[in-house]
């Protein structure tokens, strides 16, 4: 690609020519995104033809900032496809085929694809290298038998990146192929897994004798690995409940569910006890924000150091302590759950009022420090690649996966 | 809030920690804290004259550098790292700050210069038997005596009072909390050394019997004032608590990364190393609380300073009680022993926790503010 400079000036001009062309306030989802990836407005550091200009990704947030200066219906890229848009899109474009990315890219931005994660495995949950679903050549196709797990978007997805172990004699890390998996193909089996609210946010998926055509591979045999860097690179892991301001988020609520206790709810020490509970998860969640702070500032001037690696963490065990505080809060009302286990998929509405949060967010929380890196996992990184303590000795390595001893 | 470091800031850090390097190494500190002043008078005086560090938030007009809280509070991470030892937070902060925020012009006018020139060292005396550092706590009677003032009583726990020239004693006149400076010979004032459970830090009780004294502060009531003056000095402490957590937290891990047990480095086990990343985490946190209080008190405006040093004083207090705990559990038997400086980081720690005021203290007062 020829060097040109665009200024702000320009790519401001640009996203005016798209609203020009087809404003989000007057055609539909698929029709605007469509029209914005074409003029590379879609993600900017892509190249261009592939929804991109070739510049910063620092620059996305001023396309973001126009469109929402000149239209009122905005689109969320983490609601209308988060692992397409998130992690499909940057794993596509880097390891992906012509054709992959030609006709994938636009789909997923434009949300006509919605896309999952099939990494993790009833066996292979923080250790997911282990994992045991088989691909075995077969002349032109792949036949694929295995399960995943905690699949979110499997039951509305078209495309599934599917990791999968295509050479079990070979070392874990070396014998993994990653696929691109059409969910509609037959032997694919998606089952809601129903969570410990009774909700189902995430699905089980069971791949028997799956087809899958040899040219769907990403990268190439044997180094699915390194493409399922790629994609975990790119994982957000979005915990709910982060203050972007002063007393939002968690703390916000369970300050307010403090002040709207019944009078006579805690006796005159207990009240005692549990403000002093209270200023420590506020004095805690706001040196949360205000080091997430640090971090943008500090990645803004070039030099990131440790405050941005230790959010993960930090948020996880602290939203933990601030539901179970909520609870406490309640007291006796806290053995009530109103919303009941009915297994179905999540549902905004049952969780209107602050009472009704909290309960469901003390059980939904515990998954916090499990999710997109067990606390345990964030501990060891944070010690060996932050500050650099050696790792542990480990019995994996260099040998055939087939050989490494697995949970039943 | 942008908590930007600028380059001169950086600046300013290096050219300090290579002045503690040479200046306040460990065998240094070890001599130090073994006499009764506690500080070395001629590194006092290339303090003022050679790096303007005494007079560093001093105006220029009173012979200060000019500059404010945040570069302050970068000069105490610094010497929180190495536990220097000097009578640099009750001059430069406590005192200083009261002359700027308490006192009237002329008193100002006359020793502001003598303390940012390192000529005089001073503090500020606020906590009496109580221990508690909140001003409503303060009991001491000032009594009118013609143009002058008469003190009576005890205040305790004075940062450097038994070394300080100036000695500022904040207690209750008729139209409400006032500001009087004591000279060092009056009659009737006694100074009495407290053996410190951190000897890097001297510490001292001042008695006061019907002893003459010229009150500084103007007019009615100075709590205000000396609200401010003690938020300033919590967002300094909090610097400091934040260096000493970080280099307890380096010393750990220097320390993981080369003991050897069981045929590999104690760093190796997640006992160990999940341990250095919790200290990560308080560590980097309190210096987020530290910096928020330091640009808070830059800001000018008094309950965001207020709010800042609550968070800042208790969570600072206990992250560091936390790094200088588990650095002596870290370095096993070896961080038991005197030989070893883990045990002053450990002292100074616990003592600085409980300087104006505890932890508990600042969280009920938070919650408070907050209406919860």
């Amino acid at each position: 690609m020829a060097e040109r400079q665009i200024t702000e000036a320009d790519l401001r001009a640009r996203v005016r020519k798209l609203l020009d062309e087809a404003h989000p306030d007057r055609v539909d989802q698929f029709t605007f995104r469509g029209k914005q990836y074409d003029l590379g407005l879609a993600w900017v550091h892509f190249p261009e033809g592939f929804g991109g200009l070739g510049l910063s990704p620092a620059m996305q947030a001023i396309v973001a900032d126009e469109i929402a200066r000149n239209a009122k219906t905005l689109y969320d890229d983490m609601a209308i496809n988060p692992i397409g848009i998130g992690m499909g899109a940057p794993t596509v474009l880097t390891h992906g085929t012509e054709w992959m990315k030609t006709t994938l890219l636009r789909r997923i931005f434009t949300g006509e694809d919605t896309w999952c994660q099939l990494f993790s495995e009833p066996g292979a949950g923080s250790d997911v290298a282990g994992l045991a679903t088989r691909a075995v050549r077969e002349g032109d196709y792949f036949t694929v038998n295995g399960q995943k797990v905690w699949t979110s978007l499997a039951h509305v997805s078209r495309w599934g990146m599917l990791l999968a172990r295509s050479d079990p004699d070979a070392p874990k890390h070396l014998g993994m192929s990653y696929f691109l998996l059409d969910m509609h193909s037959p032997g694919v089996e998606v089952r809601p897994l129903h969570q410990i609210t009774g909700e189902a946010e995430f699905n089980e998926v069971f791949l028997t004798d799956v087809k899958i055509p040899a040219d769907r591979i990403m990268g190439k045999q044997g180094e699915g690995w390194k493409v399922a860097i790629t994609t975990l690179m790119n994982e957000r892991t979005a915990i709910g409940g982060a203050a972007a301001r002063r007393g939002g988020g968690s703390i916000g609520i369970l300050l307010e569910m403090w002040k709207e206790r019944q009078p006579g709810r805690f006796a005159a020490d207990c009240e005692t006890v549990m403000r002093d509970r209270i200023a420590r998860l506020y004095i805690e969640s706001e040196l949360l924000r205000l080091t997430n702070q640090r971090a943008r500032a500090a990645r803004k001037a070039g030099n990131p150091g440790p405050e941005g690696s230790v959010a993960k963490l930090a948020q996880a065990e602290m939203n933990k302590r601030i539901w179970e505080c909520a609870m406490d809060v309640l007291g006796a009302d806290s053995m009530v759950y109103e919303a009941g286990y009915a297994r179905r998929r999540p549902s905004l509405q049952s969780r209107t009022t602050h009472l009704a949060m909290a309960k469901y967010q003390f059980l939904r929380a515990r998954a916090n420090s499990i999710e997109g890196g067990t606390s345990e996992v964030m501990r060891n990184i944070l010690g060996e690649r932050v500050l650099g303590l050696p790792g542990e000795p480990r019995g994996d390595k260099d040998v055939p996966w087939k050989s490494i001893p697995r949970s039943a | 809030m942008d908590f930007s470091f600028t380059p001169e800031h950086e600046e300013l850090r290096q050219t300090v920690r290579r002045f503690l390097e040479k200046e306040s190494t460990e065998q240094i500190v070890r001599k130090l804290m073994e006499t009764e002043s506690g500080y070395d008078p001629k590194t006092w005086a290339r303090m003022a004259s050679e790096l303007s560090l005494v007079g560093l938030a001093v105006p220029e007009q009173f012979g200060g550098a000019g500059y404010g809280p945040v570069e302050l509070a970068i000069v105490f991470e610094e010497m929180g790292r190495v536990l220097f030892c000097g009578p640099y937070l009750s001059t430069a902060v406590l005192a200083a700050g009261a002359f700027m925020h308490a006192a009237e012009a002329a008193p100002r006018a006359k020793l502001l210069g003598e303390i940012a020139a390192g000529r005089a060292i001073a503090t500020l005396a606020l906590a009496e038997a109580s221990g508690r550092w909140d001003l409503e706590s303060i009991a001491m009677r000032a009594r009118r005596d013609g143009a002058r003032w008469r003190l009576e009583g005890v205040k305790d726990y004075v940062l450097d009072g038994n070394l300080a020239g100036i000695v500022l004693v904040a207690a209750r006149a008729d139209d409400g909390l006032a500001l009087f400076l004591v000279e060092g010979g009056a009659a009737g004032f006694e100074r009495n050394p407290l053996p410190a459970l951190d000897l890097t830090r001297k510490l001292a009780r001042l008695s006061f019997a019907n002893t003459p004294a010229e009150r500084i502060s103007g007019a009615g009531d100075c709590a205000p004032a000396l609200e401010r003056v003690i938020g300033q000095a919590i967002a300094m402490l909090a610097a400091e608590q934040a260096g000493g957590a970080q280099r307890c937290l380096e010393m750990s891990v220097e320390y993981a990364k080369t003991r050897l047990q069981f045929g590999r480095p104690i760093g190796s086990f997640q006992a160990i190393k999940h341990k250095c990343a919790d200290l990560l985490v308080e560590t980097e946190f309190a210096r987020s609380a530290a910096y928020n209080a330091a640009f808070c008190a830059a800001g000018g405006d008094d309950a965001e300073l207020a709010q800042a040093a609550h968070i800042a004083k208790s969570y600072c207090s206990e992250a560091y009680f936390h790094a200088a705990a588990d650095n002596i559990q870290i370095h096993g038997g070896m961080g038991f022993t005197w030989e070893h400086p883990a045990h002053l980081y450990f002292k100074r720690a616990r003592a600085s926790s409980v300087i104006f005021g505890d932890p508990v203290a600042h969280r009920l007062k938070l919650a408070a503010a907050l209406g919860a």
